[in-house]
């Protein structure tokens, strides 16, 4: 048996172990906090008689183990349960939220990982030159503005100042392949530039790092090509740390997003979630919990997968 | 496909048709607030966004105006002998959105459903006196109260008693008697509401309203320049200026609303009277309104009752700022001198920059003030009406029995103060089932000179709401129950390019 295979279905275990394993600390925190999902709903009108009643309407009477289970039951036959606040089915609320998320991150995943990867490697191959540092400069330098700002000037320059965007990105009169893009442009931008400065950091890191073994050595004083060496001797070994700063740049793409959201309006789950838990709407903050968690694995294993694919020293081990 | 289909489209790869003008043309508002908590239920509605929601799609049994007093709506006659038994008279010809005309049993159970703890209805308290709400005849229904109340006809007109159909139970979509249809609701994303040709007031002018948030306040002013929204509402007095620059118009809603100093009486320092009258003295309004406000606040006079109100006292002598006479009380107190922690906090609006300008004249009236500055996070459960000193803060309320019933009597939930006046709750309670207006204004009237001389609040000010909208937006005017023309700009604005 190819051992890849055993290797994923080893993976997908632990991962599914490691989903019980923070559903349960949601859970448990959620403990924690004080106030409930009644007394969020009342308010300031939350009499004692009032919220006894509206506890038991919603069954947070019961156990905390009970309500749990019930939760955790539904999720295995695949319903995640009913929002506690709107009495909409958790999928429902969900569901659309979940593609926005996923079309977002998706184009700015399609933008950010080719040109990250791109300056980073043209950066490692012309080391301690003048593009070099502007590279190294460039990204320190937009990673340390924090993205609200940077989403803030986008909008203020193109939206406000010159009138070629839309400030938001939930707008419905969406007619072209056009609008949609200019819709997504100011938000991809500025989630661009919180997501490239680190994978185009590590991909530098690890193909000099590459560069500079005994192989790499041995090859050029073979005399093979500059471009031949990067691509295919420097570059098959760098691609496991490549790939594993790339999956964890994305994985902030669709929970840490809140503050793009915020600003361009755009309905996706990193809100959502930012709303179940002021609330304390337990069903919802679960299960979007699962999401970012499912999320993360995914694209984790993914990397590892990629990195054995693409070392034939670990393939054939 | 309503479900952010235009958004989540691109995964889909298709596309909504572009979609044609509207006859009457499309509003596009923005407020701060809204979350998955927005409901299309009137009993859970609690936040400018919802209030706005409400009233495009449902109607009152009356709706209070510019006076705050109350103005019948689907009401047409709202009669009583002895303020306990209320006899309501339905307007004619209404109809429902699914074309179903309104009856008393609509009303029976849009009011009675309050009384249901499963409902979770921020009116309860209201909903809890009605002992009987019966429907006499197709167009009548009475109510009665489990005690006299002349206030009924306001208190008929708050936002969760909006008119639902008789045995809604499901909030999905709205079926009202209201100006606009619910064509989309997306909580926490958006509303839609599409004019209502079937309006018992005749259609209004607007084919359409589109209503969302952006919660955060600069990305709202941004895409009001934009011209991505049309109007906006809690703007930053701050800003004003930039905003009319820039061509647009700033609307400022004078309502009761106030941040108030809170000094607890049943423990040190409050115990202490004299600590009570210094520090009440110390309140330099006028600098407050100027500096911190920028003028868009009235001066108040440590009492709830704003000038909008017809039960407001303007014979109360205006209190002045004068730390000479604080030094004096404190002198008096034996506290000169000493330092007494005062908490702040961005929940309470603006008390962080009122404690700076309360501590400086404190200094000059030999007090020190210890400003402990505390996260929003959990004030209002942890430090307001906890700690000895300290700010609360106020939203507008619609009658004077509510407020001093809420915040001043003395088993009031929000006894801010810990103030304990057997005259005032026996005042109360006799204004309350009086419906002789000379004596109502003769004991509020009196209300207020002992909640202005004895309570252990100082409310500086009352806070102006400020909305802001692109000059095509024609037909708002100010309220002073809420922002946004009372939450119910959708039926009187119209656009004058539409």
């Amino acid at each position: 048996m190819n051992p890849l295979f055993g290797m994923i279905a080893r993976r997908l275990l632990i991962a599914l172990g490691t989903m019980v394993l923070v559903s349960l600390a949601v859970f448990a925190t959620s403990l924690l906090i004080e106030g409930d999902v009644a007394e969020a709903i009342l308010g300031q009108s939350a009499t004692p008689q009032a919220l006894a009643g509206l506890r038991a309407a919603m069954h947070l009477d019961q156990p905390a183990w009970a309500r749990y289970l019930d939760w955790a039951g539904g999720m295995v036959a695949g319903d995640p349960g009913t929002s506690l606040v709107t009495g909409l089915p958790v999928a429902a609320l969900i569901g659309p939220r979940l593609g926005n998320s996923l079309a977002l991150a998706g184009v700015t995943a399609l933008v950010a990982v080719p040109l990250a990867l791109t300056l980073g490697i043209a950066a490692a191959v012309r080391r301690g030159t003048l593009f070099d540092r502007a590279i190294s400069l460039g990204t320190i330098a937009i990673v340390s503005v924090p993205e609200f700002l940077v989403a803030t000037l986008l909008v203020m320059v193109f939206a406000v100042k010159l009138r070629w965007l839309p400030a938001l990105s939930s707008m419905r009169d969406v007619g072209s392949m056009g609008d949609m893009a200019r819709m997504f442009v100011l938000p991809v931008a500025a989630l661009a530039c919180v997501v490239i400065a680190q994978m185009v950091r590590m991909t530098r890191a690890a193909v000099i790092d590459a560069l500079a073994s005994s192989y790499a050595e041995a090859a050029r004083l073979k005399g093979v090509a500059p471009r031949r060496l990067v691509l295919s001797h420097a570059l098959p070994n760098a691609v496991g740390p490549i790939a594993n700063a790339v999956a964890l740049s994305l994985s902030t793409l669709l929970g840490g997003v809140i503050v793009i959201e915020i600003i361009f309006n755009y309905p996706g789950v990193a809100r959502l979630m930012v709303d179940a838990v002021a609330m304390r709407d337990m069903p919802l903050v679960l299960s979007v919990a699962m999401i970012f968690c499912a999320s993360y694995l995914l694209l984790v294993t993914v990397a590892d997968i990629v990195a054995i694919l693409a070392n034939p020293r670990l393939r054939h081990r | 496909m309503l479900a952010g289909g235009a958004v989540a489209g691109l995964g889909a790869c298709s596309f909504p048709p572009a979609r044609p003008p509207v006859p009457g043309g499309r509003l596009r508002v923005a407020t701060g607030v809204s979350s998955t908590a927005d409901t299309l239920d009137p009993a859970k509605q609690g936040v400018v966004t919802d209030y706005c929601r409400g009233n495009m799609f449902y109607n009152g049994l009356t709706r209070l105006d510019a006076t705050l007093r109350a103005q019948p709506e689907l009401a047409v006659a709202i009669e009583t002998r002895d303020a306990r038994t209320w006899t309501i008279r339905l307007r004619d010809g209404v109809r429902f959105h699914d074309g179903r005309p309104l009856d008393a049993r609509d009303v029976v159970w849009s009011l009675g459903r309050h009384r249901d703890p499963a409902v979770g209805s921020k009116a309860r308290i209201f909903a809890d006196r009605f002992a009987d709400i019966r429907a006499l005849s197709p167009d009548t229904v009475r109510i009665t109260l489990d005690g006299p109340n002349a206030d009924l006809p306001v208190i008929l007109g708050i936002p969760q008693f909006l008119i639902v159909r008789d045995g809604t139970t499901r909030f999905e979509t709205a079926n009202g008697t209201g100006p606009f249809r619910c064509t989309e609701f997306l909580p926490g994303v958006r509303s839609i509401g599409t004019r209502n040709d079937d309006y018992w007031r005749g259609p209004v002018r607007l084919g359409e309203v589109e209503l969302f948030s952006i919660a955060d306040d600069s990305a709202r002013i941004n895409a009001l320049l934009s011209g991505d929204v049309d109007l906006i509402n809690a703007i930053n007095p701050r800003i004003v200026r930039q905003l009319q620059a820039a061509g647009f118009a700033v609307m400022e809603s004078k309502t009761g609303g106030y941040t108030d100093l809170v000094m607890r009486l049943d423990r040190a320092p409050g115990r202490n009277r004299d600590f009570i009258a210094g520090m009440k003295a110390l309140l330099d309004r006028k600098t407050m309104q100027s500096a911190i406000f920028r003028g868009y606040a009235t001066i108040a006079n440590d009492q709830p009752i704003p000038p909008a109100n017809p039960y407001h006292a303007a014979d109360l002598p205006q209190r002045a700022f004068d730390p000479d006479r604080a030094r004096h009380h404190f002198a008096k107190a034996g506290m000169l001198g000493t330092t007494v922690p005062v908490v702040t906090s961005s929940a309470a609006e603006k008390s962080d920059d009122m404690g700076v300008l309360l501590q400086d004249a404190a200094r000059r009236a030999g007090l020190n003030l210890d400003l402990r500055r505390v996260p929003a996070d959990g004030y209002w459960t942890n430090s307001w009406m906890k700690v000895p000193v300290g700010f609360g803060n106020v939203n507008p309320r619609p009658t004077a029995d509510i407020i001093f019933t809420q915040f001043f009597s003395s088993d009031a939930p929000w006894n801010e103060s810990g103030w304990h006046d057997p005259r005032f709750d026996r005042m109360l309670l006799e204004a309350r089932a009086s419906t002789d207006e000379a004596l109502r204004r003769r004991i509020y009237g009196e209300m207020q000179h002992r909640i202005h001389d004895h309570a252990g609040v100082g409310i500086p000010l009352f806070l102006s709401l400020l909305d802001a909208h692109h000059p095509r937006v024609k037909g708002l005017k100010p309220m002073p129950s809420g922002g946004l023309m009372g939450f119910d700009f959708a039926q009187h604005v119209w656009l004058e390019d539409a």
